[in-house]
Parts: structure tokens; sequence; C-alpha cells
């Protein structure tokens, strides 16, 4: 049999590997199995690879691949799960110059004599270009090494509009006014272009929408990973990238759907940015009424249900052991202990799920705001633990507040509402937060880890 | 050369239609090993990297080089942490 069928057949069996892999990850009994199955369709898929007869040199791909496969390693190894959205904003960024690269390296050979093959580099280069720029901008944002807040300035739409027709400009000129012949001049022009429009990109998007980027990057990694597969003509490129793509989209779909905005919105109108709401709300402030751990214990102690809403707060604080060992204490107390999650809670799709479940919380105790809202009244005690956005009530209340229609964890009609706090100051999103003053709230300021703990040890004692 | 691009873009159409079928119902629980295990995916640019690096010119060979590195980079890092955190997963 012809070597090239034989490779493609096995290219076959790996995108099988990579669908009913991805399937699996979907379900939480099977997911570990799933993302095994997918790894070894991707083994499978560079082994094939590496006996591709066109192959010269082994040298530098060995030492590559290794050189690679220990940093993944250590990286993956190393990472706390805090930091999970700025790993995988950076791996993000990895796939996305990696697929750059490869247009790069199939541009420059200068073997092409067909305007859809340039479209494919061209494509490749841009999407892969704007992915890795992004995803540094957001790795910086997420890591704080640059600011957080949303940056706007001037003109803006004037100066994307000018380099978006400039990138087609270039475009233009590669496929159809350069003939048939690599130009380095215009990779280079195309490369920083597509780096700058990355940049413009994700800069002007405040740190509380950093989950909708992060899943977008993530949809245009793949993408990539797809227009690389068209330069190279190779299958499995696109199947697996257009999988990725796919998900993405969806994740990007549903953090969207979880703010209440369009995707426009998120990209272009720099959240958090509307001052006007912003002093409304802090005119109607009313009374903060702080309570001791002590006191707040001494409730606690008498709740049959309590509700624990955890936020990024929770993650920087590192307090999810000491909310795990809390909750268990109430469990023991006869009180029904539930964890309400907010699906853009931390900074990533699902980031608080995966700091409970390192701090030994299982599953199926955690439940989605839509699950716990008609039930809210009959909570007991509501405990959020770092969490400020996502149980604002101006969001079903104040018109003028930049979150209105966001739907929120209704923790404002719970019986008691504690919340955890360092101090007065406003979260991620930079706006007022009245749940702090209605009369059922009390607020524990102090770090929360000691808050919790001391919750903890006064259980105990 | 069209009949086979014209073949990609029908493997490309049905993937992506693929692709959203089988995501469509995931637990918000799993989001993020979703996004890191999908991430993982995206590294079999791996695939070109390996090719363009075993050309015989030298610029080619170099970016290849380096595109191999940080897919797999992206590939085995992207893995090994989903694998980590579904590890994390558990039920009483």
């Amino acid at each position: 049999m012809d070597t090239a069928i034989l490779v493609n057949l096995f290219y076959i069996a790996s995108s099988i590997l990579f669908i009913v892999g991805l399937k699996m990850l979907g379900s939480p009994d099977t997911a570990r199995r799933g993302n095994l199955l997918s790894s070894s369709g991707m083994l499978l898929a560079v082994l094939i690879t590496l006996l591709d007869q066109n192959i010269i040199d082994y040298r530098y791909i060995a030492g590559a691949l290794i050189a690679g496969s220990i940093v993944g390693y250590f990286a993956a190894t190393k990472v706390k799960m805090t930091s999970m959205p700025e790993m995988v904003a950076i791996f993000n960024g990895f796939g996305g110059i990696a697929s750059l690269l490869v247009g790069s390296a199939e541009y420059v050979s200068g073997t092409f004599d067909n305007p859809a093959f340039l479209g494919a580099i061209f494509l490749t280069v841009l999407i892969g270009g704007l992915t890795f720029s992004g995803s540094i901008i957001a790795y910086g944002k997420l890591s704080e090494v640059i600011s957080g807040k949303p940056y706007l300035y001037k003109g803006q739409q004037f100066v994307n509009g000018i380099l978006l027709i400039a990138i087609l400009l270039v475009g233009i000129n590669m496929l159809f006014i350069q003939g048939f012949i690599a130009s380095e001049e215009t990779l280079i022009l195309l490369i920083v272009l597509a780096f700058i429009l990355g940049i413009l990109f994700v800069i002007p998007i405040g740190g509380a929408d950093m989950p909708v980027v992060i899943a977008l990057l993530n949809s245009f990694s793949g993408l990539a990973a797809c227009a690389a597969g068209f330069v190279i003509l190779n299958n499995v490129l696109i199947v697996a990238g257009a999988l990725v793509g796919a998900s993405g989209l969806i994740l990007t779909n549903i953090m969207c759907k979880a703010m209440n905005r369009s995707l426009a919105n998120v990209l272009f109108s720099g959240f958090g940015a509307a001052p006007d709401a912003t002093s409304e709300s802090t005119q109607e402030q009313g009374e903060v009424k702080p309570i001791s751990a002590e006191d707040a214990y001494l409730i606690l102690e008498a709740a049959s249900s309590v509700l624990i809403v955890p936020g990024y707060g929770m993650a920087v604080a590192q307090a999810q052991h000491a909310v795990r060992e809390l909750g268990e204490l109430l469990e023991d107390n006869g009180a029904e202990v539930k964890y309400a999650i907010h699906p853009v809670a931390g900074r990533m799709p699902g980031h608080m799920n995966v700091l409970l479940a390192e701090a030994n919380v299982s599953y199926d105790v955690l439940v989605e705001p839509d699950d716990v809202n008609p039930v809210m009244e009959t909570v007991d005690v509501c405990i959020v633990i770092g969490a400020n956005d996502v149980v604002n009530p101006d969001a079903k209340d104040n018109e003028g507040s930049p979150i209105y229609g966001m739907p929120i964890i209704e923790v404002d009609n719970a019986k008691t509402v504690f919340v955890s706090k360092r101090s007065m100051a406003s979260g991620f999103a930079g706006i007022q937060n009245p749940l702090f003053f209605k009369s059922n709230t009390r607020m524990l300021f102090g770090d929360a880890k000691e808050t919790v703990s001391t919750l903890v040890s006064e259980f105990k004692g | 050369m069209e009949t086979q691009i014209i073949l990609l873009i029908f493997v490309l159409v049905l993937s992506i239609f693929l692709g959203v079928e089988l995501i469509t119902k995931v637990p918000s629980t799993l989001h993020t090993p979703l996004m890191s295990g999908a991430n993982a995916i995206s590294g079999i640019t791996l695939v070109g990297a390996i090719l363009s690096s075993g050309s015989s010119e030298i610029v080619t060979i170099i970016l290849g080089t380096a595109a191999v590195f940080f897919a797999s980079i992206n590939v085995v890092g992207g893995y090994l942490v989903t694998n980590r955190m579904l590890g994390m997963f558990k039920k009483k």
C-alpha cells in the first residue's frame, strides 16, 4: 500500500480519537478518559507524521520536541490552580505562534502556484499572530502585570478600522498582485499588523470580561491550526482545529449569556467604563453593618441551610481549603451546604469549580444560579467569599448600572448574608455594590482565609 | 488542487457542525478542563511544524523548529494540566 494512504488512514484514526475524546470531556464521569483518548490521538498523529519521507533531518525536530515537552511538563505540573487562567492564556498563545510559524515556513519555502494556498497562509499568519499577541496581553492582565482596567482611548474605532484596511490591503497584495513569489517584507508586515491587531483587540477589555476573551482566544487558536491545515493540505489539522474553534465559540457564547451582553458589546465597549452609574449608586449608600467572626458563628450554628458563594477573592486569599473545612463542619452540624457558582466567577470559565475540586469539594454540591435563585428565600445564611459583581443586586434593580440585566446569584433574598471582604473597595469591574448596605447583610471584614479559619476554629472549639 | 481544496472545505464545514453538536451540553463544572483540553488539541499544528522542521531549507528549518517547540509546549502542557485538573474532580 502507498505510504501516503497509510498515513492518511492513521490521521483518520487520530481524528476519531479527538472527536470521541472531546465528547467524553463533556461529562464528569468520563472526562479523564476522554482527555487520555484525545492525547493518544495526538501521539498517533505525531508519530505517523515522523514517518513522512520528506523529512530530511530529525535532529532539530527531536531537539525542539524534547525541549518543548520539558517546558510543557514543568508548566503543567507546577502551576497553581489559582493561576490556571494565565496558564491557559499562554498556552493558547503558544498554539497561535506555532501556527503562525508553520504558515511562515511554508511561505518562505516559496513553492506555491495558487491564490487559495496563499490565502490559507495569509489567514494562518493573521489568526495565529493575533492569537499570540492577544494571549500575551490577556496573560499580562490576568497575572496583573498590566492593569486589568479597560483601556479606552479616543478614536479607537478609527484606529481599528485603519488597521483592518491595512491588513486587507496586505492580503490583496499577497494573493493577487505580488504573484507567486514569496516576499519577506510582505510576510513581516503581515506579522507585525497581526500582532498589533491582537494587542488592540484585548487591551480595551476589562479584567471582569476575561472569561470571554480566554474562550475566544481558545477558539482562535483552533482556527489558526485549521487554517494551517489548508496550508499543508492536511485533514487532521482541519478537523482538530475546527473542533477547537467550535468549542471555543460555544464557551464564548455561554460566557456572554451569563453576563447578558453580546459579544460585540464585550469586545468594543470597555466594561466598567460607565462613570455615571458608579456615582449614582455611591450616593445611595446606606450604613454598613460589620459583624465579628464570633457572632457570625452563632448565626451559622443555628442555620439549617447554608449557601456558599465563592468568587475570585477566594482564589486570591487561597481560602478554598478553609472553605471546604467550614462546609464540612456545617454539614456535621446538620445544615445543608451548597456552593453556588456563577458562570463568570473567577477569571476563566469554570475557574471556581476547579479550585473547589482541588480542595476536595464534591462536584455534586456545586450548583448554578438558575438552580438556587428560585429557592433563595429558604436559605438561612449565604456566605459570599470574595465574590462581588456576580451578587450585585444592581444587575436586577438599577437600570443605569453597567451590569444591569446580567443574571446574578440573588443572595440578597436569603435570610442573612455574610460578605467576607478585605475592605469596601469595589470589585474587579470597578462598580459599587448595594448588597453591602442591605439590612440583612453583615460584613466580615478581613482576609477571607483568616475569616473562614476563625469560623472553623469557633466550630471546633 | 481545486478539487482538493473543495474537499478540505467540505471536511471543515462538517467538523464545525460536529464540534458544535459535541460541546453544546457541557456542565459548567467542566468548562475549565474542556477549555484546556481543547487547547491541547489545537496543538495539532505540531504536525505541520514537524514537516516544516524536517525540510532542507535553512529558513524553513528555523521557523519549523521554533514552531515544533511552541506547539509541543502547548500539547504536552495542555494535556497534562487537563489530566491534573480532572483528577481532582471527585464525587462523594
